[in-house]
Order: structure tokens, then C-alpha cells, then sequence
């Protein structure tokens, strides 16, 4: 346990509003937060409750309404296109749907060799580049040799995903976005895939922020959760604490809407 | 003895690819549901789980083929029957389907009374306008849908009460079999379980007389179902009651399967969830002998060589592997132990 956290990522009043006047919508309400290095997180809520909203703030895909993101305990500055892609070298995500996270006009050699050059190995020698990318493909047990000269279509969901945490592991970002990432392939993927990105976190040492409406996930991976509900955190703190002894009857209500294995799930409370 | 509502034996069914390649997605499968039973199919994707259930109903289409089998829905052999007289006579009567996106099916520009109206006119021709609108209020009611739902377009409705309303719709003319396609996966938690309420409710009500429901989602499969059937490549590798299925798999398959699941329990955050390594067996060519020997752990030389049939163990249990049982408990244990 070190005995100073540093926070990695970190808002103040983080505020998002879509439309004007009467079609006013508040995605995100004012939350504060601080996800602190090596900690891995998850944002649990239902649909619409704003999670991947904020998932796209914290990546600067969209501009805040209002608020401020602090990364590493500077103000986050991306006024400018230089300034997101010398952001986006340490922040990375993986998106819920990995069909549509591909290029489809680029082949997988060409995914790959781009996130060699982000990390500023576009001049290497090709044999260097190629080494790396069969070392990346195996680390998610994926055979490079297969994928030449392949598009990401061609692929497998299952595969898709994993293709997607190779790239994680070439981009050897600080932090890594992980948007739904098991929710469309099944169960049994499903450790495989979290199994990886364990490994991966292991492996170059980034904080992973889980951002998904499977509380089982969530309490399964994360050290804290926070509970999102129509915009704002309704209950944080670590995992055991919220999940096992949920304070807000919002959060009692979401897990008790999980089907259990050892308790008897409860049909009568809808 | 309660009746059986639904029979298959030795179903085969295949599809040929535009290459003209034969893929076998159901191999033999035999199944019995029994009235007031729910039957659980459980598998990774592309083993065949949804085949199965199109296969089920009689109701084949290019490029999906009949091959060998009986298929025996309340007594009637419906085996090698026409597609349209499928249509006709079965679908909706005797068996209803909701598939995976059933809420996507719901045209925009209809209202849903006028669904409601489709499926009844489609089977009794002579139903009036009120007649058809007291029953599907009174069905709605029953299954606490509120009744204004009727009189309105899908876009009003949210993705959890479209789904809700499909599956009123399919039970109007009360079928004896409902075969649910994964009916809850594109759904929250609480919509989903408003939908298991539902399900529950039409097997409590006599709405439906058996069910059978498909899913990826073990915890679920569990709580919804009385027995489980565990498929893998075409074929079923186990079968158990839920409870057996899950906390004492045989297969090693299923074994894998029911150590990936995740549930919000205390004593689960430090299990390590076991990962079953490589893909399943491409089926324009299954392997022969045991479909599962490529992935499994307790891999003997002979295992690639025979083929293995589905062993009975009593109590309605069997498994489709070459171990003995007690050998199959005794190396679990033993993992168990290593892991711990």
C-alpha cells in the first residue's frame, strides 16, 4: 500500500448540459471526483444515468459545460488538436461495441502500426515493428501471423475485444477507459477478457476506469465504485462498502435487481 | 407423471453455406419439457443455442435445413410438416417465439392494438374489433401492463416495456410452449427482471404451459429455470437440474462455464474466475470424438478418437465425457484446492 495516493484524474462541479431552454437535458450534474493512481474504479448506473457521458468528458471527446478535469493535478489543457493527441498518449478507452471501434477501410496490421507510431515509433526498423505487434497479439492470445492482411470484420466479437486491449498494451497508456467493455459478448468471454485487462494493468501499470451497468463486474474488479443516477454520484467508496452495504435505497434497489446465485432473488419488489 | 409438452428426438438439423458446406449447429439433440417446467439452454455464443430453438418449431427456412429427428409438440408429431402449415397451425398456437431483439420488430408506424389484431385475425379470421381489444386488455391487465399501452405507437414505449408487450403479444392465443431467445440481454437490471416477473407470472397463471428460455446469463438461467442444458458445438455436453448445473457440473465444459460467473456476492470479489483457453471447434468439420477435447484440461488420447455419447447418471442427470464421475469430482476438488 503506498502511503501517499497521487491522484491521476480528478473534477471540481463537472457539469453537462445538452440542448437549450425547454429541451434542456443535464447529462452529468455537477459531480466532483478523484480517481486516484493504481486504483481500479468503477461508475455503475443504468441507462441514461450519464456514465458514458462523462466517460467522453474524462476522454475530451465533448467540452464540459462547466467544471474542470484535473489530470495528475494539472488543469486538463486540450484547446488544441496537438494538445487532445499528446492528452489521448495517456488516456485510452475501449468502447462497448468493437465492431464499430474499427476503421473498417484499415486493415489490422495498419491498427496496430498506428499505435506503434503514437508512442513515437514510426522510424523503427520493420522487423522491431513487427516483433512488437506479434508481442502484443500473443499477450492477448491472439497469433499476428493470422491477422496480417486481415480486416477487423473478419474477426470474431470476442476477438475484436482483444484486438482492442493489444492496442492498449502498444499505447501503454496511464489510464484506460474501459466503456461497457464485456456487455456485448458473453459470459464466458467475459473473464477472458477481464482476465487480460487485469494482466495488462499488471503489466504497464495504468488505472483502469470500468464504466458499465453490471454491478457484478464492478464489485468483481474494482477497489472503488461510485454509483451514478440521473447525472450525479448517489454513493461512493470501496467496493465491499457499497456493494455488500449499500447505504442509498437507489443502490439497495440496483442490487437487488441483480439475479443472485446463493441468496434467493427477490421477484416481488418491481 | 405430468405430461410432456414438448419432445425432441435425436434432432439434426443443418445449414448449408453458399459454398454448398453442410454445418451441423444442432447434432442429436433430445429433449423432453414437461408441463410447469421451465428448460434452461446455456452456452457460449455460436454453439447453437438459438438454432436449436428455430429448429424446435418446425419452421425451417433456407439456409437453415431439416435433417433427421422427431419433433413432438403435445402429442403431435410435427416432423417433416410444410413451412406454411408450421405457420398456420403451430406458431402462436401451439409454440411462440420472442427472439433476441424482439422489441425490434414492432413497426413504428402501427399502434399495438393492431398487432394484437394481426396475430389474432391471422388464426381466427371472424374475431371482431371489440372482442379482439377486451381480450388484450384483459391479458394486459393480468400481466401488469397498463391497458393505455394498447392504443399506443412503439416510439412511446420504453425498451423494457416494448419487450414486455412483445411478449404479451406472443402469449395471446395461449400457447402450450414459449421459447425465449434471450429476452432480457439488451435490457437494464430492473427492466429485466420485470420481464422474468412477467414470464413467471404467465407460467403461474397457465398462460403458457412450459417454457424454455435461452441465455448466456447463468445467475439468471438459474433463477428462472428448473432443469438446464449445457450446449456446446452443436451438441448437449450436459444435463442437470439448476441447482446440480451450477454448483456441481460434471462436463468440463460446463465446469468452465459456471466458474466465469460474476455475481454482486460477498466471498466472490477474490475468486478467481477460470477462463477456458482457445474457440470452439469450426462445425463444417467437427472434430471426431469429443468436440471439447481441443480446450479441456483432462484431455486423454482417446478422448480425439471416439466419439461420446450423452451418459445417463440417474436423477435425469447425464454428461457427454469419457471420465467417470467420481474422477470428474475428485480433480475439481483438487483444483478447488489449488486455488484457494
Amino acid at each position: 500500500m503506498p502511503n501517499e495516493r497521487k491522484p491521476c484524474l480528478s473534477g471540481t462541479g463537472v457539469t453537462k448540459v445538452f440542448g437549450l431552454g425547454r429541451n434542456k437535458t443535464v447529462a452529468v450534474d455537477n459531480v466532483d471526483f478523484t480517481f486516484y493512481e493504481g486504483e481500479i474504479i468503477s461508475i455503475v448506473g443504468e441507462s441514461g444515468s450519464g456514465k458514458t457521458t462523462l466517460a467522453k468528458m474524462l476522454l475530451g471527446l465533448i467540452n464540459t459545460t462547466e467544471g474542470e478535469i484535473y489530470f495528475q493535478g494539472q488543469k486538463r489543457d486540450i484547446g488544441s488538436h496537438r494538445k487532445k493527441k499528446e492528452y489521448w498518449k495517456s488516456i485510452q478507452a475501449i468502447f462497448q461495441d468493437p465492431f464499430s471501434s474499427y476503421n473498417t477501410f484499415n486493415k489490422i496490421d495498419t491498427v496496430l502500426l498506428d499505435c506503434i507510431r503514437m508512442r513515437g515509433g514510426g522510424r523503427l526498423p520493420h522487423d522491431q515493428k513487427v516483433a512488437m505487434m506479434t508481442e502484443a497479439c500473443s499477450f492477448v492470445n491472439l497469433k499476428f501471423e493470422e491477422l496480417t492482411n486481415k480486416y477487423p470484420f473478419e474477426l470474431s466479437g470476442g476477438q475484436q475485444q482483444r484486438l482492442m486491449i493489444a492496442r492498449i498494451f502498444l499505447l501503454k497508456p496511464k489510464i484506460l477507459l474501459a466503456d461497457e467493455p464485456t456487455s456485448m459478448i458473453d459470459a464466458c468471454s467475459r473473464a477472458t477478457i477481464l482476465d487480460m485487462l487485469m494482466n495488462l494493468r499488471d503489466e504497464i501499470g495504468m488505472t483502469p476506469i470500468f464504466i458499465t451497468h453490471d454491478i457484478g463486474l464492478a464489485y468483481y474488479v474494482s477497489d472503488s465504485v461510485y454509483i451514478m443516477e440521473h447525472g450525479r454520484f448517489v454513493e461512493s467508496g470501496s467496493a465491499d462498502d457499497v456493494i455488500l452495504r449499500p447505504k442509498e435505497a437507489y443502490t439497495k434497489r440496483l442490487i437487488n435487481d441483480v439475479p443472485k446465485i446463493y441468496e434467493e432473488w427477490d421477484l416481488s419488489t418491481v | 407423471m405430468s405430461d410432456v409438452m414438448l419432445e425432441v428426438r435425436e434432432l439434426t438439423t443443418k445449414y448449408i453455406t453458399r459454398f454448398k458446406e453442410d454445418v451441423y449447429a444442432v447434432d442429436h439433440v433430445s429433449l423432453k419439457v414437461e408441463e410447469g417446467k421451465s428448460l434452461g439452454i446455456a452456452g457460449e455464443s455460436g454453439c447453437g443455442k438459438s438454432t436449436l430453438a428455430l429448429s424446435l418449431m418446425g419452421y425451417y427456412f433456407p439456409p437453415l435445413h431439416y435433417t433427421s429427428g422427431e419433433i413432438i409438440i403435445d402429442g403431435r408429431n410435427i416432423t417433416g410438416m410444410n413451412p406454411d402449415e408450421v405457420r398456420k397451425s403451430i406458431l402462436g398456437k401451439e409454440i411462440a417465439y420472442i427472439p433476441q431483439a424482439a422489441m425490434n420488430a414492432l413497426n413504428p408506424t402501427q399502434k399495438i392494438i393492431n398487432f394484437v389484431e394481426d396475430v389474432i385475425e391471422a388464426h381466427n379470421p371472424y374475431a371482431t374489433k371489440s372482442e379482439i381489444y377486451a381480450m388484450a386488455k384483459g391479458l394486459f391487465e393480468v400481466l401488469g401492463l397498463p391497458a393505455d399501452v394498447l392504443q399506443k405507437y412503439p416510439v412511446e414505449l420504453s425498451g423494457g416495456m416494448k419487450q414486455r408487450t412483445v411478449i404479451a403479444i406472443s402469449v395471446i392465443l395461449s400457447p402450450q410452449v414459449l421459447i425465449a431467445d434471450e429476452p432480457s440481454s439488451a435490457l437494464d437490471v430492473t427492466s429485466q427482471k420485470m420481464v422474468i416477473k412477467m414470464l413467471r407470472n404467465l407460467m403461474d397463471k397457465g398462460y403458457i404451459k412450459a417454457m424454455i428460455f435461452i441465455t448466456h446469463e447463468l445467475p439468471l438461467l438459474y433463477n428462472v429455470t428448473d432443469d438446464i442444458l449445457v450446449m456446446y458445438a452443436g451438441q448437449i455436453v450436459e444435463k442437470a437440474s439448476a441447482k446440480e448445473a451450477v454448483f456441481d457440473p460434471l462436463h468440463p465444459y460446463s465446469k468452465g462455464l459456471m466458474g466465469s460467473i460474476i455475481v454482486p456476492e460477498e466471498g466472490l470479489r477474490n475468486v478467481k474466475l477460470t477462463t477456458i483457453p482457445g474457440v470452439p471447434p469450426n462445425l463444417k468439420n467437427p472434430p471426431t470424438g469429443c468436440r471439447f477435447a481441443e480446450r479441456c484440461k483432462f484431455v486423454r488420447p482417446e478422448c480425439k478418437v471416439v466419439s461420446i455419447p450423452l451418459r445417463e447418471v440417474g436423477n435425469g442427470r447425464a454428461y457427454r465425457c469419457i471420465l467417470p464421475e467420481e474422477e470428474l469430482r475428485t480433480y475439481y476438488a483438487r483444483e478447488a484446492r489449488t486455488n484457494a
